[in-house]
This record gives C-alpha cells, structure tokens and sequence, in this order.
C-alpha cells in the first residue's frame, strides 16, 4: 500500500502493508536456562566466576599500586601502567560480562509491547493550554500596552551591551605589531637551539656553507618582554645556494650575501613552520598543509594552499663578518589577514 | 635596502666586496682545513689503490673514471670519506635504481672495502672525513639538549622522535630509530640526498653527538604509556580508535543483543 | 503511600525515599519502558558512557593540572627534557604522566574516551540517517545530536591544545591563522581570543575554562535535552513481526535493560581501561615544549578534527585574492565553510527529504538502508566526501606508506573531492537497487534451501522453500518512496516552488523498484505450482 497522497498522520505499517498481514509479535522460544535447571545453574556459577574475576582484577590493581611503584625510568613506569591496566580491565569487564549474562539468560527474556501515546495533546489538552494562554495575555495586558511591551523588548535587547564591552581588555588592538618583528638594520642573526636561549651564538656569512640550512632567530630575543611572541614572528631559515641557480629579481639583488639567502619561516597559508629545506631542488615544504616554495624563485608558491612567497629579509655582512639584517621583514609574515597591504612596514 | 642600493656606487662599496670575498674563502677553506683536520682514520696508500679498484668497477658509471661526475652522477671530489662511509655503509650506493631517492638495502661491499672507498675518494680532495669514536659516544651526550637541536633542525622531515615523514614527489626523510651512531653523524655532517648539511659551525660535534644522544634515548626508551602504535602521532591513534576499539564496540553490541538459545 | 509498614531495612529506606519525593510515580513510569534490542541502538549509549567516563577522568586531572604559562625548568624523570625551560601546563602535565601514579593512566583513558566518543556519536549519527530515524516527529532531536557533535568537537579540541606541547602548539597556531583569515575582523578576533599576539600566555587558561567548565557544561545540558526527547518519542524500531507504528516492542528497563546497559557501561570502562593500560596515546613528553620554531613532520589534529585540516591541504592556493587591496583568504577560512557545509547539510536534510517525497507524517518503523535507495546514496556520498577529506589530512603519512609522491596523492584528493561523491551516489543507488531486486526475488520465489533436485531431462535446480510469514513481513513490509509529480496548490495554481520540488524528485525518486504486493506473490505461487504441476506430469509421460 504505496499511497501517493499522504494524507495519514502515521505511516502507514500497521497491520497491513502491501496486502501483507503483520503476523502479530512470534511466540517466546524458551532458552535454555528457561528450560534446563542444570543449565540455569552452570550460568549462574559462570557469572558468578566472571564476579570473582572482577574482584581479582580490583585486587590485582591494589597489589599492582605497591608492587610495581616506579622508579625514575620509563620502563617501571610502563610496567605499572600496565600492570594498572590489566587490573582495571579485568575489573570493569568482570562486572560488564557478568552483568549481560545475567541480563541475557536469567533475567526473562520475553519481549513486550509497550503502546505508543501520540506525541501532541489531545483537543481537550490543547483548548486548555490555548485558554490558559490567552487569559496570561489579557491579564497582563502585553497586547493592549504596546508601550510597555516595547520598551520592556527594547530595554532587553540592549542589556547584554555592557557585557559585551567588559569583554574589551581581553587582548589589546593589534597596533602595528602585525607589521613589525624584531628585526632591524643591524641585527644580527643568532642559530636557534630550540626554545628561548639565554646566550646568542652569532652566524659566520662563512661558515654558512653551500647546501646548510641554518634555523635563525633575531639577537637579543630573549631581552624582549614575550620571547615567544618574538620568536613566532621572526623565525628566519638561512640557506645557502650556489648563486649560479638562484634566479635573483634584480630590484632585490643585494638581499643575500653571496648565494646566502634568508626568509620566514612562518608559512603565508595558516601559520605552521615551514622548514623542509630539500638542498638539491632548493623546494621548502610545510610540514602540515604541503605548501611548497622555491627557494631559487625568492620562495613563490609552487604548490599547496599558500598564495603568498615567503617574505625574504635582506641580510648583509657587518665589519665583524657576522650576518646582520638589512631591515625588518619588507612585507608581514605568517598568514594574511585583512590590513595586510594597508601600511608599509618600517623601513628601518 | 634602498639605501644598500644607493651605496652601491660608493667607492667604498668595491672594498668592501673585496673584504667580503676573502673573508668568505678564508672562512670555507678554514672550514673545510678545519674538517679534514679532525680526520681521525689514517688511510695508507694501499687502500687508497684498492679503493680505486673497486670504484673503477662499481662507481665509475655515474660518477666517472675519476669521480669526477656524469650526467648520471655528481662529482665525488670533497665530499669527503664520510659521505663515502654513509651512502656505501648504509647500502645506498650502489644505487639499485633511479628513483626520487636511494634507498636503503644490504650493503653490497663490507667495512674493509667501504673504508678503502673512502679512502679513495678523500684522496680526490678534502672533505668530511668519517667522525671520531668520541663524537659517537652517548654517553658523553646530553639527550635534552640534543632535544631542543633536533626539534629545531630535524624534528620537520624526520619527525619528533624520527618516526620519519614526506618531503615532496616521492622523496622521504626516513625512520631514524635503526641508524647507527655513525651514520647519524655522517649524514648531518654531509647531507645526503636532499637532506641540507650542518657543518661544523652550524652543529659543532658536540652539538651532533648530543642530537645521537636525543635520538638514541627517544627511540631505545619504552614508552611509558605503552604500545607506541609507531609513534606517528594522532592519525595512528584516530585509525587505531575506529578499527580496534569501535570494532570491539561493535562485537559487544552484537553479542549483548544476540538472543541465546 | 504505602499501604502495608516495611519490616526490612531496604523497605524503610525505599519509603522514606517514596514520602519525599515521590519515587513510585516514576517507577511505574519509567520501570518497564521499552528498548528495542538490537545492536545498532546501542551506539549511541557508546556514546554516553564515554562522555561519563570523560566526566570523571577529566575531574582526576584536574586535582594537578595547572593552566599557566609561566615559565618553568623541568625537573622530572623525563631525562630527554631535563633542564629544559617549559611552560607549567606543560610541565604538569609531565608530572601527571611520570610522577603521580596511576596519573598516565588516567590521562590515557581520558584521551581515549574522547577520540572513542566522538567515534561512537559519528556512527550513531549514521545509523540514525541510513534508517530514517530523524523523520517527524523526531527531526528536533536530531538537530540537537548535531549540536552534540559540534559541542564534542570543541570539548576535544579545547582539549587537545591544553598541555602547552608542540604538536598542539602547532595546532593552536593554525588557529590562529584561520582567525586572523576572517574578513574585516580576523586580525581583532586574534588579538581578542590569544589576549594580544600569538601564542601570548592567556590561551592556556582561557581555553581550560572552556574545556572544564563551559563546553562540558552545555555537553550534559544538551544530552539531557537528547535523552528527554528519546524518552519521551520513544524509541523507533526495525520492521518486524508485531512492530507497527503504534507500538514499540522490547525489554523492559527493569530487570533486562537496566542489568544489560549497566554491564555494557562497565564493559566499555573495561576496553578503555584496555587501552590505556596498553596502548600509548597523546605521548605530550615526545613532542616538547611548544616554541614557535620548530615543528614535526606529520603534525595532524585529533582525528574528529582531521577532514577539516586535510581540506585546508587540498584547496589551492589561487582561492586567495584580493578586492580593492583587502584579501579574501579562501584558502584558508575555506575549512569552516565546509563544516558549515556538512552539519548544515545534516541539519536540513530531514526537511529536505519530507519536502520532496511530500511525505509529513509519523515515522517510528526505520527503514531498512537499501529500502530508500535515494536517502541511502546521499547519506554514502556525504561519508566519501567525509572520508576523501579525512585521508587527505594523513596524506603526508600515506604517501610514505605507499610509496607514493605526497603532490599526487593531494591531486587524486581534490579530484576525489568532487567526484567521490558522486561516484558513490550513483554506486550505492545502484547497489540498494540490485538488493531490492534480490529481495523481491526470495519473496517471490522463496529462499534458497540449498537442495539440488535433478529433472527428468537432466536439469539440475535448487529447490526453493516459501518464506515464514514473520520473514516475510520483515521483508515485505515497506513503503518504496516514489517520485510525486507537481501537484496544483489549493488554489488550482502550480506553484513555482512546486514545479522546481517535483523537479528535483524526479531526480532523485524516478529510479524505483515497487515492493511486492501480496497478490504479486500469489500470482507467483500460481505459476511455480502450474510449472512443478507440468513437470510432474512430464515425468509421468515419459514414463508411460
């Protein structure tokens, strides 16, 4: 019975769907514990063993908290979680199955049908709640004072305002910080041992030899009031190629020194470092979303989510044969945002 | 850089280039003087000749009569008897077939022929040499130093407990849980395949050995929590928390509403 | 009140209890409600014992895990991390793993619950689409599950990025990027959310609120919603003998139901307590301290979070561009457009379907998958779009795996992206179709039994048995939704609407197999007698 028109409240398997006729629910088939009191007694001394194993495992886990107390090495440590795990997983599943055993053969296992009530009320139920309503309404009057009404809606509406603005000072505006890193004319490049280092270990333009790939962060980073939020924006990769396969822009010739390229290591798609320098196809590869820059082609985009090449910062010799920055960063690092191309950033 | 660019017409500008131009020679040649210095391994003129012998009938291929390169090969002159002593010590070379990158197999020739090869191609000019026992000792290691160098410099190709990962088209950084001291320090120190190079000045020896020292810990150490799945972080877990454990979700559902007999 | 005095102790108790508070009325309410058995109604009590195991667990870490970001050197067992300067969330969380026993444990537990949480509502949510069970009057209910996987995705990424490590660092600044991405506000909601720049010292603290209290909080709000509504729809059942629309048929909560859930809680306690004794998850003390350097190869979200993250690894980087100087960062805020997508595409598709079949009414008989083949192949293309986005997240770890080049397997992703989805739609329509044939076939011809009979002219055949009314029923017993031309509203006009609607069912409905009706399959047991009838009397003649 496919009826086209639906104009049923249910659908329609009933008692009769397509001609067929529901059979009515089948007849219980006993089991076995049902029937057999010698197996109703095995079950029961099985749940009852599946207890006595949860009872072991609890035990077993209190043994386990002494017997196994760790020393200083990963290996005890595992042993006890282990030892821990097994206790509580003997434990838990000892009840669980016994539990559904129970449950599953001694408990009756006839199937019932419970009739269902109609979700909405009944016409009585629904006259009653309108004449309730109505009578609130009258009561208190809400359609005949529109001003009240009004004003009431109105002055809701605008109470949550403060609570919004206290919300202000969770972080200030971003200023020019997304334009500004510590970098600078004049300073040097410092190797990064991971972490916020207490000494800066200077770079060698000679020392910077071809195929290296050095990690750099700013000098003095660890004076700055948040080394960490330094760190994440001037994180710098130095490499170095032959200059014969760089494919130089001639406005930005003298932003490397000799083959001695360095630029951000903040990827322009979301943000990850992007630090796979491959030092025969010259390919930098972010680890989390596959973007790929060419390092011979000043870091554009060859592949990936990422629009924008990596910002190179022009770096230069100082009389000590140090490394040292041009200036700041020539465009933002990291990933866009929305006042990206709204000021220049210091030229300094 | 504007200013960089006016200046470059400056008449001083031509000095400083000079400057700059011998301090970097300078600076290679102590490198490169510096390397070959710490040479440890004397190689007698005896497997320098056998070690001609057997690139001559295994090598010369792709690298030429000499070394000195083909279309198929790169010139070996001065990378060094280290770089020998990986790609031969780690079954690399010979290459088994050309691919985004060689692999790893069974070492074709044994120590004694790896050493004479390596002898052979340092004699074609300096270069790393194979590293010192003391740089190789672990125990003279500081692991959570070597953490910090190696989250830094090798934790983005290799992974953070060098669990290995991709790099583009093909080419892999691999596992480094089964790589010898030695060629751990081999291959910072030369920079296989596409893998940069830490020289000296980048990663002193110390700095090396501690990154072996890190390594060794990470993947020797049991992890605490147990099985480590591979170490391969949250997709390991995500696919081992559907085909394992909702799959014995799944079992218990089946058999607590199974109806016994 | 009772109306004989209790002599036991357990009476006295109960009739304290029932003078206060009324316990009778809800026993006898509650007592013997029905569960349907079988096994697919489980899943979603998965669910919820994990999210209690969640509850306790993440109140055990509490007691030592400390929100900050102060600076702090690490002085524990870890001896690859001794000396090293840390964050004191992370260095908590170290010394819950290494110093405070059964801690490890604990936390492995906690994390384990979750990724099995949010796996257990994902299945639950496909069980209820692939049977139907969100049609009226339960629709409701089913946007409140929605809620329930959106709310479970942000308790266990507030989560994930607690314990101030790298991994989660690094996660915590994709954030970050996909914040500042927003048109107009991006850079402001940043500042606003990470309390100045990235990764600042507030995030910690601010997201462990959120993690402990406000997502946990509308969590439990929101599963009691759930749960009343179940209780109060009763539950839906399978096609079966004595199933109708008005009944729901079952064991009683007490004794059966209450004696089967309460040991399938303990047993998931049980596999949890399994895996985290065994099986190392979250291993925070590899991945170190979070500093904005550094980062490791095959950083991957937790996997609930991993469709999001591998189709910000799909989409080129040409998406991005650029009105008047501003940009429009496609390729990035992108991600939560398609999550926009997927739980907007759930939410309205109970109303889209009641739409275009036009069928509005009660529904508490589940269909069987293959017996709404179009339902059926949406819900399937909307799994591979899933899937093809969830792969693409591990691409990096698959292309080591298989020895594949990590660019091509990102373009087999994006092809598979947009057509995955329509391969399997058309695929699984087909498959439902074939089975609804089979099925039609064994009622009409009864089931194989597997007997061979060899005819008088050497034909080999296998006897095929009637099916047994219940099984018939079962099979039997279903209404085929079917394409309904457009109809003229009640004002005699065919609407707009109406012809577009009719339009798009058209699509999706023409293709149909019709259920056997009963006088199909009379006429069918007429022929099968006429051709054994003949047979016999084949076999008579040629013995004659």
């Amino acid at each position: 019975m496919t009826s086209k028109q639906h104009t049923a409240e249910h659908g329609t398997q009933l008692e009769q769907v397509n001609g067929f006729t529901n059979p009515g629910l089948p007849e219980h088939t006993p089991r076995l514990t049902d029937i057999s009191p010698a197996a109703e007694r095995t079950t029961e001394r099985q749940i009852a063993g599946w207890f006595i194993l949860s009872m072991i495992g609890t035990i077993w886990f209190i043994v386990s908290y002494f017997l196994f107390a760790p020393d200083e090495t990963m290996a005890s440590i595992q042993l006890q979680n282990m030892m821990f795990g097994l206790g509580a997983t003997l434990a838990l599943f000892g009840i669980g199955v016994g539990l559904v055993l129970w449950g599953k053969t001694l408990v009756s296992g006839t199937e019932v049908a419970e009739d269902r009530h109609p979700i909405e009320g009944n016409e009585e139920d629904q006259a009653v709640a309108l004449e309730i309503l109505n009578q609130a309404k009258d009561e208190s009057g809400i359609a005949r004072r529109p001003l009240l009404r009004n004003t009431l809606i109105a002055a809701v509406a605008i109470a949550p305002l403060p609570a919004i603005l206290v919300f202000r000072d969770l972080g200030p505006l971003p200023g020019d910080k997304m334009f500004t890193t510590l970098w600078g004319p004049g300073v040097r490049l410092c190797q990064d041992p991971g972490g916020v280092p207490r000494e800066d270990r200077f770079i060698r333009a000679e020392d910077v030899t071809i195929g290296s790939a050095v990690h750099v962060i700013p000098e003095g980073m660890h004076e700055s009031e948040h080394p960490l939020d330094e760190k994440a924006k001037a994180a710098v990769l130095l490499m170095r190629i032959d200059p014969k396969e760089l494919n130089t822009d001639p406005a930005k010739e003298d932003w490397g020194v000799d083959g001695i390229v360095a630029y951000s290591k903040i990827c322009t798609h979301v943000g990850c470092p992007v630090a796979l320098y491959e030092h025969q196809t010259h390919h930098l590869l972010c680890p989390c979303h596959q973007s790929t820059f060419d390092v011979t082609n000043h870091c554009e985009v060859i592949f990936g989510p990422a629009k924008r090449p990596l910002p190179q910062l022009p770096i230069a010799v100082d009389s000590e044969g140090y490394l040292v920055a041009q200036r700041d960063f020539p465009e933002p690092v990291g990933p866009t945002f929305w006042e990206i191309n709204t000021r220049e950033t210091s030229e300094q | 850089m504007k200013l960089l660019a006016e200046r470059r017409r400056h008449p001083m500008a031509l000095v400083v280039l000079l400057l700059l131009g011998l301090l970097l020679t300078g600076g290679a040649y102590a490198v490169f003087t510096g390397n070959s210095s710490a040479s440890a391994q004397e190689y007698t003129a005896s497997d320098v000749e056998e070690g001609e012998k057997l690139f001559v009938t295994n090598c010369a291929t792709c690298h030429g009569m000499s070394a000195e390169g083909t279309e198929n090969g790169p010139s070996l002159v001065g990378v060094g008897a280290a770089a020998v002593d990986f790609q031969v010590g780690t079954g690399r070379m010979p290459l088994q077939m050309s691919g985004p990158q060689a692999q790893v197999k069974e070492p074709q020739f044994n120590e004694e022929e790896t050493s004479q090869l390596a002898a052979y191609v340092a004699s074609l000019g300096p270069g790393p040499a194979v590293p010192e026992d003391e740089y190789l000792d672990t125990s003279q290691g500081d692991a959570a130093a070597g953490g910090g160098l190696f989250r830094t410099n090798c934790a983005m190709c290799h992974n953070v407990v060098g669990s290995g990962g991709a790099l583009t088209r093909g080419k892999y950084a691999p596992n480094l849980s089964e790589v010898s001291e030695k060629h751990l320090y081999e291959a910072m120190q030369t920079g296989p395949q596409n893998m940069p190079i830490f020289n000296d000045a980048n990663l002193t020896p110390e700095q090396k050995r501690d990154v072996i020292t890190y390594v060794r810990e990470i993947s020797e150490t049991p992890s605490p929590g147990g099985a480590k799945l591979g170490s391969l972080g949250p997709v390991a877990e995500g696919l081992f928390v559907w085909f394992f454990g909702l799959a014995a979700v799944i079992g218990m559902t089946v058999w607590l509403s199974a109806r016994p007999k | 009140m009772s109306t004989t005095q209790p002599t036991t102790a357990v009476g006295k108790a109960a009739l304290f209890t029932e003078n206060r508070v009324g316990a009778s009325r809800l026993v006898k309410e509650f007592g013997r409600k029905i569960f349907p058995h079988h096994w697919s109604f489980m899943l979603g009590e998965v669910a919820l014992y994990s999210f209690v195991i969640l509850v306790l667990t993440g109140t055990f870490l509490t007691f030592w895990f400390k929100p900050a970001m102060g600076h702090t050197i690490y002085e524990g067992p870890f001896v690859p991390l001794q000396g090293v300067e840390m964050s004191e969330a992370y260095a908590s969380t170290l010394a819950i793993s290494f110093e405070i026993r059964g801690g490890l444990f604990i936390r492995q537990m906690h994390h384990w619950a979750a990724l099995l949480f949010m796996a257990a509502l994902s299945i639950h949510a496909m069980r209820i689409f692939f049977t139907g069970a969100f049609r009226r009057p339960r629709e409701v209910n089913w946007l409140v599950g929605i809620v329930l996987i959106v709310l479970g995705m942000g308790a266990g990424f507030t989560g994930y990025s607690l314990p101030d490590d790298l991994l989660s660092g690094n996660g915590l600044r994709i954030i970050d990027g996909i914040l500042k991405a927003i048109p107009l506000v991006g850079t402001y909601i940043s500042f606003f959310v990470f309390g100045g720049e990235f990764p600042g010292v507030d995030i910690v603290s601010r997201l462990y609120s959120l993690h402990i209290m406000v997502v946990p909080a509308l969590l439990i709000a929101v599963i009691a919603v759930h749960l009343i509504f179940v209780v109060y729809h009763k539950h839906t059942q399978w096609p079966g003998a004595g199933h109708t629309e008005k009944n729901v048929v079952g064991e009683p909560v007490l004794p059966t139901f209450a004696a089967k859930a309460g040991g399938f809680f303990f047993m998931i306690f049980g596999l949890l307590a399994l895996l985290s004794g065994f099986f190392t998850t979250n291993p925070v003390w590899n991945y170190g301290p979070y500093d904005p350097s550094p980062v490791s190869a095959g950083t991957q979200p937790d996997w609930y979070i991993g469709w999001m993250d591998g189709f910000l690894r799909i989409i080129p980087g040409w998406t991005e561009f650029y009105i008047f100087g501003y940009p429009i960062s496609f390729n990035i805020f992108s991600s939560v457009l398609v999550a926009g997508l997927l739980f907007g595409g759930l939410a309205i598709w109970p109303f889209v379907e009641a739409w275009l079949t036009k069928d509005y009414r009660e529904h508490h008989i589940l269909d069987r998958p293959r017996n709404n083949p179009t339902r059926t192949a949406v819900g399937a293309a909307g799994v591979v779009w899933y899937l093809n986005m969830w792969a693409a997240a591990s691409g990096d770890l698959m292309a080591v795996f298989f020895h594949m080049s990590l660019n091509d397997m990102i373009y087999i992703f994006r092809v598979l992206f947009f057509l995955g989805p329509v391969i399997a739609y058309i695929v699984t329509k087909r498959v439902c179709l074939a089975l609804q044939r089979k099925d039609r076939e064994i009622i009409l011809h009864g089931r194989e039994s597997g007997q061979i009979i060899r005819l008088p002219h050497g034909e080999f055949q296998e006897r095929h048995k009637p099916l047994n009314e219940d099984r018939l029923w079962s099979l039997a017993s279903f209404e085929s939704p079917q394409y309904i031309p457009a109809e003229p509203g009640p004002d005699g006009k065919i609407s707009k609407i109406e012809k577009r609607r009719a339009k798009l069912a058209r699509f999706f409905y023409e293709d149909r197999v019709a259920p056997v009706t009963k006088s199909e399959l009379e006429a069918a047991h007429h022929d099968h007698g006429e051709v054994e009838q003949s047979r016999k009397d084949e076999l008579t003649g040629s013995q004659q």
